[in-house]
């Protein structure tokens, strides 16, 4: 076969899998390097072996087969592959097409499943709420009422400033009993107020370690009503009127070195008579508007943490 | 003399439309807002026809003024206040442009309603629009989430309650409820995180969702047509009687109802 001026016969190198080698030794080289001589050494050698047998299966041009054939357009001879007939599929097409759905999907769950747990899943952990110390149980006479205002989180004390009502009720079986009410409604969670006389000049500040409490005298002779839709609760915090769905919640506590410790909040059904001697029928913490008794508590079964 | 100066006229003609020309050749923009702009309408259609553009105008410029506001505005339970303060007070033109979004967004939400009251009257909702409808529902829906999460941003005592409230109205929701709450405020109780998740959700999340709701309903709005009003001796589309309907023309512009004619997409 004579060899013609603008032959456009492809004149491709031979499959060969000595470059592979190659390239694998120059990255072992360079990255041996920066890390370590004996690796660098070892990149070395690899390139050189396989660089030498490659210039090698080059030189000799052992593996290049010519065409048996002239070249021919395009559009002469016999076709590559038979004419399709319309709509055909193609297996390869079909799994292009899977691939494709199939990889975009995975793609997509990979990147969306953890930004949209992030987006929703910080808000149900780690929520335990922290202790807090309100100071001296003597700042608190027994039978009288307190309007206490303290931050329960400290590191956050402009948002997390809180507000109870406490009494307290004297020795219990030698162990003084508190009455700890939070102020949030029951309705949907707007701040109660005393029905009474807030004593504003007897008002006290308590240096603790959770920042500063207020601590101010205070007669809810009307028990406490809230200011937003009108809901009422006698002193022990039941519902005496309006739309609160139930008494108002408590917090936990705890008495320490003589301290006034707060711990969680519970929701109460009902509080049966007063002061240390009430009976307090005691659930999880509900959120407003929540009802925590009665038929219509089935459609609230499970709370998230709070 | 005058074919000169006519020729002059068709060159200074051409060279004007060439940018124009340039564009509409490679991207076909210029014929679809020609389509979009001239697109026929009923010819009794009326002023009530046009609360749905002054919606869509009060939502652009809640759009606008928003992005402004972003730039000075800092979502943080410290400087949230201060910030709005120093908007309305110390900028130029701050309390003009807080105005507008803040009284914009009652103007959109109550033209909302207004668009919604005119459609429902007019039965504008009937077939084939119906899915614009279900479609304009989700934007009134998504609209009133604006406003909630907007509401909370200046931090004040009324955005502080009215939060908390509503938070805890959508805590009330069976079975769900409690989590939607939690999921709302990013936490047990309303925290720093609430603040800027708010702001999140009002300048990004929602924005976002309206603006490809929006965008489907004006889709169907040049795809169905608008329809005429209830008195109408026209066709719905506006067609002319004398002309041939288009091929699809059942599902695009149903038939004149005098002529007794109901063509469906299977006929």
């Amino acid at each position: 076969m004579e060899e013609r001026p603008g032959d456009d016969r492809p004149q491709l190198p031979p499959p060969s899998l000595w470059p592979v080698g190659f390239a694998v030794g120059v990255v072992c080289l360079l990255v041996g390097l920066v890390i370590s001589w004996p690796v660098a050494a070892v990149g070395a050698a690899i390139a050189l072996v396989f660089g030498f047998l490659w210039a090698r299966e080059v030189a000799t041009g052992r593996a290049y087969e010519a065409p048996t054939a002239d070249a021919l357009p395009a559009d002469q001879g016999p076709p590559a592959m038979p004419e399709s007939t319309p709509g055909e599929r193609f297996p390869r097409s079909r799994f292009l097409e899977g691939a494709t759905l199939g990889l975009g999907a995975v793609i997509g769950v990979i990147v969306t499943l953890p930004a949209a747990g992030f987006a929703l899943l910080p808000g149900f952990l780690k929520q335990k709420q922290h202790k807090v110390d309100l100071g001296p149980i003597s700042d608190f006479e027994e039978n009288k009422w307190k309007v206490v205002t303290f931050a329960r989180d400290v590191t956050n004390a402009n948002i997390s400033r809180r507000t109870a009502f406490v009494r307290n009720n004297g020795l219990l079986n030698g162990v003084p009993s508190f009455t700890v009410i939070s102020n949030r409604c029951a309705h949907v969670g707007c701040p109660v107020q005393p029905g009474g006389p807030v004593f504003e000049k007897d008002e006290k500040t308590i240096k603790t370690d959770n920042g500063d409490v207020l601590i101010t005298p205070v007669l809810p002779a009307a028990g406490f009503i809230c200011p937003c839709h009108g809901g009422s609760y006698d002193q022990e915090g039941n519902r005496i009127a309006g739309p609160p769905v139930r008494g108002l919640d408590r917090y936990e506590f705890d008495i320490v070195n003589g301290r006034l410790i707060l711990g969680d909040l519970y929701s109460v059904v009902k509080v049966e008579g007063s002061g240390k001697t009430a009976k307090i029928e005691k659930v999880e913490l509900h959120g407003p508007g929540q009802h925590a008794d009665g038929p219509e508590s089935w459609l609230y079964p499970l709370q998230p943490p709070h | 003399m005058a074919a000169a100066k006519s020729e002059r006229r068709d060159k200074l003609q051409a060279a004007a439309m060439y940018p124009l020309d340039w564009l509409e050749e490679r991207s076909g923009l210029v014929g679809g807002i020609k389509y979009f702009l001239f697109r026929k309408v009923p010819s009794d259609s009326s002023w009530w026809h046009t609360l749905g553009s002054a919606t869509l105008t009060a939502f652009l410029v809640q759009l606008v003024t928003g992005v402004i506001l972003a730039m000075y505005y800092k979502p943080s339970p410290a400087e949230a206040h201060s910030s709005i303060e120093h908007i309305q007070h110390d900028l130029w033109g701050g309390w003009l442009v807080r105005g507008m979004h803040r009284w914009g967004a009652s103007v959109f939400i109550i033209l909302m309603f207004m668009h919604m009251g005119r459609v429902f009257l007019f039965g504008a909702y009937k077939y084939p629009r119906e899915l614009n409808w279900i479609v304009g529902v989700l934007i009134l829906a998504t609209g009133l989430f604006e406003g909630l999460t907007g509401y909370l941003l200046p931090f004040d005592q009324t955005a502080y309650w009215a939060t908390v409230v509503a938070v805890n109205i959508n805590g009330t929701a069976p079975f769900v409820g409690p989590y939607l709450a939690t999921i709302l405020r990013g936490g047990a109780e309303i925290g720093p995180d609430t603040l800027s998740r708010f702001y999140s959700i009002h300048m990004l999340l929602v924005p976002g969702a309206l603006i490809g709701l929006i965008g489907l309903h004006l889709y169907l709005v040049v795809r169905l047509g608008v329809s005429s009003p209830p008195w109408s001796k026209e066709a719905a589309g506006g067609e002319p009687d004398d002309e041939p309907p288009p091929e699809r023309s059942g599902l695009v512009q149903p038939g004149p109802r005098a002529a007794g004619v109901r063509r469906r997409p299977t006929e």
